[in-house]
Formats: C-alpha cells, structure tokens, sequence
C-alpha cells in the first residue's frame, strides 16, 4: 500500500512540474514569443480567446506572476486550452480530438505487437543461448538503436513505396477520393496506409524488447528452480515457459506500460515523415506555424499520456511482485 | 571487487582504469569496431578539406546531378555538392556530440554522486529532480523548447539537450556511487578527516571511471538523435551545414519522390553509424562488466553446465529515451 501511496505522490509530482515547466517556458524566453504571435493575429480573435491566450502565455497582463499561475492552472484544469490559431476558429480540444484516434491506432497496435514479437524472440534468444538467433540479434539490435526513427520510414518510403509503388506513403487514407465511413474500403484504405508507418516503428522498437528480455532472461536460467525443473524432466517448452520465461518477463512488463507513452512521442517523427494526420504530426505543424496554444495542449497531452502510462506499470508491478508489497 | 582491487584502484585509480579500458577495446570485438568508426569520424570532423576538396555551402554547379567522379555523391537540387555537404557536416554534429555528451556526463557525475554520498535531504531532493526529468518525454519538449526559441542554432540545441538529457544516467552514477558509500576506503578517509568535497573528487568519482565513461557514450548517442531528428524538423538554423540539416532540406524538396534519394540517404547513414559506433562501445562496456552477457561459444555451453554469476538487472530504459 505504501508503495502505491508513494507511486501515486511521484506521479503527482511530476504532473505538477510539467504543468509547471510548460507555465515558465513561454514566460522566460526572451521577448515572451507568443507575444509576437498574438501581434499576427491582431484583430482575428474573438474577445473570449483573446482572453484565453492572454491567460495562457501571460501576455498583456500586468498581473503579478503567482496570480497568473493560479489563472493558468485553473484554466488548465478546467480542459481549456484556448483557440487553435492555424485552425481557426476550431479550439485546441477539438482539433486534437480529431487526431489522437490515428495515433492511439497507428502507436496502440504497434506497440503491441512489437511487444509479443520482441518478447517471443527474447525468450527463444536466451533459450537457446549460443545459437544463430542469440549470437546474432544482439549486434544487429545494438546498431538499430542508433539508426534514427525517422530515417527507417524514410528508407520504407523509398523502397516500398516509390521504387516498387507497393504502399501508399502519405497520409493517413487516400484523401483525394476516398472519405472517412464505417465501409470496407475506407477500412483498407487506412490499413494500407499504416503498413509502413506502423512497420518502421516496429522495427526500431523491437530491439529493447528482445534485448531486456533475453538479458533478464539469461539470469533466470541460472537460478536453482529451472535446474530443478529440468531435473524433474519436464518438457523443454515448459521449463521455458512457465519456469523461465514468466518470471523473467515482469522488466519488460513494467517496459511495456511506460513504453505506451513513449512510443507516443517516437511516433512524432514517423507521422512527420509519412504526413500522418495524428497528434505528432500535428504537433510539428503547431510548432512551424507558431500554433502555440494547441502545442502547449499537446505538449501537455502527450506528456500526461507518459505519465498515466508510468504510473499503470508501477501499480502493475505492484500487483505482479510480491516484493514491492512486502518492502516498506 | 575484492579488497585487494580496493586497495589498488586506490593506489593509482583512474591510469588503471584507462589501462583497462585500453586492454578491453583491444579484445572485445565490437569495441574495436566502436572505436575504428569513432576515429575515422574525428578524423574527418577535424580535417574535412583532405578528402573534399569543393565548399559545402558554394551553390555554384548545375542542379540534380547524378554520381560522378566530379561530385562523388551528386549535388542537391540547389547545386551544392552533396559529397562536400556530408564531409564538412561531420564537425557540426561532433561537436554537438562531445560538448552534449561531455556537460550532460559533468552535470550527470555532480548530480549522481553527491545525491548518492551526501544522502539524507540532498540524495532526497536531487533524486526528486533527476526522477522527474527521467520520465517527462524529452523529445516533446525539445521540440516546444525549439519551438519557442525559434530554432536559434547549433548553441541553443547544445544547451536545450544538455539541460534536458542527463538525467538517465545521472541516476545509474548514483546507484553506482551508493555501492561504494561504505567501501573501506572511503571510511578511512573519512577517518583521516578529510573533507566532503575532497572525499567525492579524488575518492569516488575515479574508482568510478568506467561508467563514467559508458555514461559519456550513452549521453553523446542521445545527443546526435536528438540533435539530428531537431534539425531534420528544421528547428536547427537551417543554414548550418550538417547531417541533419541535410536531411531537412531534402525532405522540403521531397528529394526521395524526385530521385535525389543520395540527399537522404547519405547523412542519415552516417548518422546510424556515428550512432552505431557511441553503441557498439557502450555494448561492449556493459559485456565487460556484465560477464553473463558475453557470447558464449556453442561448444563450450554443451560440454559443462554453465555457472553463471547473478547478474545486475539490465536498464529497462535503455532505447526508450531514444524517442527520435
């Protein structure tokens, strides 16, 4: 309980300092830069949104800095994130509302799937220790972690898409002829067109999993109950499986939930590269088109998206070992 | 380590430390590999102009030309040659590399290491912040950094990753540093009377070499990512000639749909394998210091049972900061 109690503080904790970072940062660079932004868009905004902004980015305020955090927190709280100025006059919540389903899509699935995959060639790695698959995954893993995301879809791109014209590579369905409907063909459509995305996510996120699986996998096998279990002569599966394996797999477990959120932010660049319409995409388009409310919104959004993340692994660790229980 | 390699490492703590490090580069393959692809890249950095002759930034030959003998890689559709760009890119991105990796090792060694020996409110409080900083996503608030500060070139992203990215090994230096805190050593000096400042420079922090090292490594492959994917989103000064500036103006010239594919192609390969070199070497640190990790040769595993020490728990974490 006290191990939750303590989760639950730190999750808090650092709820409270994003919040925070993301109230200073505008406020401490020079010439407050959503000042020159509002100066764009004089005349265009309603007073309401004028008014939102002006609480957002403290601007035009002769408020006293303490007092303007309690506006902006009350504010932030209360879901309002002010006007999207690229999108005018559309607010902030809305328009991220109609981007977060393709990333929770696109990021959801290949998470999970990157997970099982990684986690299967993990075990079999450290099973069969010394074999093609073990002596060989390690290397190639080691330089896939240094190959930058953005750049794998780039090379799929290239291959699949412009030299063998196999894959749509653009967008998130053909938006010149087809519409978003609950028929078969705009399901085929979207699925054709997260193949390459989804695939050059997969390939630079399955080395951690194979990795701290097999790793921690390699040290199970040495402990005394697998001995014992093959010992008894059980089949080689089980001992893999139920013996090994399932006591090896809770580091990756604790990875998994927090990768959630990560993979959240890695996607950024996929999208950005294969004009994904999800909220990485959108994210860079705010920022280029000095869009600083909906990116501070999504900023914050994808920042709490870790954090529940964080905090869903720590109480899975909870209920999963029994040590964090027992430890006080 | 027994206490006789105390005693040791006391005597001549970090010339030792180098010693071993030498002789595992030496025998570790994909040290020596590591090692190999980081030289020939310093190499180039510090002397760009002996392997390519033409200015980088000089517009001055005919547009999308093909590989020749002339322009090795062809030139961009602005008529830069794209040999010169990608050679003279190099010192841009070692730069940000080794000042990156360099501060975020010095910040994370101050942060690690008096958290861990001074304890009590300060290990409580540097904890706190080096915990926090650890699971904020970093490249999501790089780009709003970035953003606001309007892409203010190749300072403001050596300052922004610095301050930003050494967290995560700031708190393996401490779980390191907490390991030593009751070694014999460390009392006797304590009972000399030294002071707390003198203890932690000259006491700790050698014996502490080679992680330093690995963290060294860690931090400069975190900030070519970074500093790549920022420029490949133009919040770099575009005008900076590197590899990630490279990749940004062939992407705004959608150089992979109109056959410039080399544009692309080029730098990003390099990037993997500056990447690839930080990496190797930082694998093979951790093979060395983890000897269940290394590979085992298949017929020595069948002949005996393997006895394996318990090893320390690998890093979850490893990759995932790796958000570009």
């Amino acid at each position: 309980m006290r191990y939750v109690l303590r989760r639950l503080g730190f999750f808090l904790l650092t709820l409270w300092a994003a919040l925070t970072f993301n109230f200073l940062l505008p406020r401490l660079m020079p010439g407050n830069p959503a000042l020159a932004m509002l100066g764009k868009f004089h005349g265009n905004l309603t007073p309401q949104s004028l008014n939102a902004l002006e609480i957002l980015f403290g601007v035009n305020t002769h408020k006293s800095l303490p007092v303007q955090y309690v506006d902006y927190l009350h504010q932030i709280v209360t879901g309002n994130f002010g006007t999207s100025l690229d999108f005018y006059p559309a607010s902030v919540d809305s328009v991220i509302g109609g981007a977060i389903w393709w990333t929770l899509g696109l990021v959801g699935v290949t998470t999970v799937l990157a997970f099982v995959l990684g986690t299967g060639l993990g075990i079999v790695a450290a099973w069969r220790r010394g074999g093609r698959l073990d002596s060989l995954l390690p290397p190639v893993f080691v330089i896939a972690s240094a190959v930058p995301y953005f750049w794998v879809g780039m090379v799929l791109v290239l291959v699949f898409g412009i030299d063998l014209h196999w894959l749509p590579y653009v967008d998130g369905y053909y938006v010149a002829t087809d519409s978003p409907g609950l028929n078969l063909t705009f399901f085929e459509d979207v699925f054709s067109h997260a193949l390459l995305p989804a695939l050059s996510l997969l390939i630079t996120t399955i080395g951690t999993w194979i990795l701290t699986m097999r790793n921690t996998m390699i040290t199970t096998l040495a402990e005394d109950y697998v001995r014992m279990a093959r010992a008894k002569g059980l089949p080689g599966w089980r001992v893999m499986l139920d013996y090994a394996a399932r006591n090896a797999i809770l580091p990756n477990l604790t990875g998994f939930a927090m990768s959630l959120g990560f993979v959240v932010s890695g996607a950024i660049l996929i999208e950005y590269v294969f004009n994904y319409p999800g909220v990485g995409f959108m994210l860079l388009q705010a920022v280029q088109g000095e869009d600083y409310p909906l990116m501070q919104a999504l900023f914050l959004l994808i920042t709490v998206a870790v954090l529940v993340a964080i905090l869903i692994a720590d109480l899975a660790t909870a209920l999963l070992d029994p040590r964090t229980r027992e430890a006080r | 380590m027994a206490l006789q390699a105390t005693v040791e490492t006391r005597r001549l703590p970090s010339s030792q430390a180098l010693n071993r490090i030498g002789r595992a580069v030496r025998s570790n393959r994909k040290a020596t590999a590591g090692t190999i692809l980081l030289v020939i890249f310093i190499l180039v950095a510090l002397f760009p102009g002996v392997i390519a002759h033409d200015s980088p930034t000089l517009d001055a030959f005919k547009p999308h030309l093909g590989l020749s003998s002339a322009h090795l890689l062809g030139t961009t559709a602005y008529g830069q040659d794209m040999w010169a760009q990608l050679v003279w890119g190099t010192r841009n991105v070692m730069t940000i590399a080794f000042i990156v990796g360099l501060a975020t090792t010095a910040i994370a060694v101050l942060v690690g290491v008096a958290a861990a020996y001074l304890g009590g409110l300060w290990d409580g409080s540097l904890s706190v912040i080096t915990d926090v900083l650890l699971v904020i996503p970093l490249f999501p608030l790089l780009i709003v950094i970035a953003g606001y500060a309007h892409g203010g070139g190749t300072l403001v992203l050596i300052v922004v990753i610095t301050a930003t990215s050494w967290s995560y090994t700031a708190r393996q230096l401490r779980a390191q540093a907490l390991t030593l805190r009751s070694r014999d050593f460390l009392e006797a000096a304590r009972v000399r009377g030294e002071r707390k400042i003198y203890i932690i420079v000259v006491e700790v922090i050698p014996t502490m070499t080679s992680l330093i090292v690995a963290s060294f490594l860690t931090n400069a492959l975190y900030a070519v990512l970074f500093a790549s994917s920022l420029q490949f989103i133009g919040l770099g000064d575009p005008n900076t000639v590197s590899w990630g500036t490279m990749l940004y103006w062939a992407q705004n010239n959608a150089a992979l749909q109109t056959g410039q594919a080399m544009w692309a192609l080029a730098p990003g390969a390099c990037i993997a394998a500056l990447g690839a070199a930080f990496a190797l070497l930082n694998y093979a640190f951790d093979e060395i210091g983890n000897p269940a990790l290394r590979p085992v040769r298949r017929r020595s595993l069948k002949q005996r049972p393997i006895k394996q020490r318990p090893i320390q728990q690998p890093p979850v974490e490893q990759g995932e900061r790796h958000a570009a």
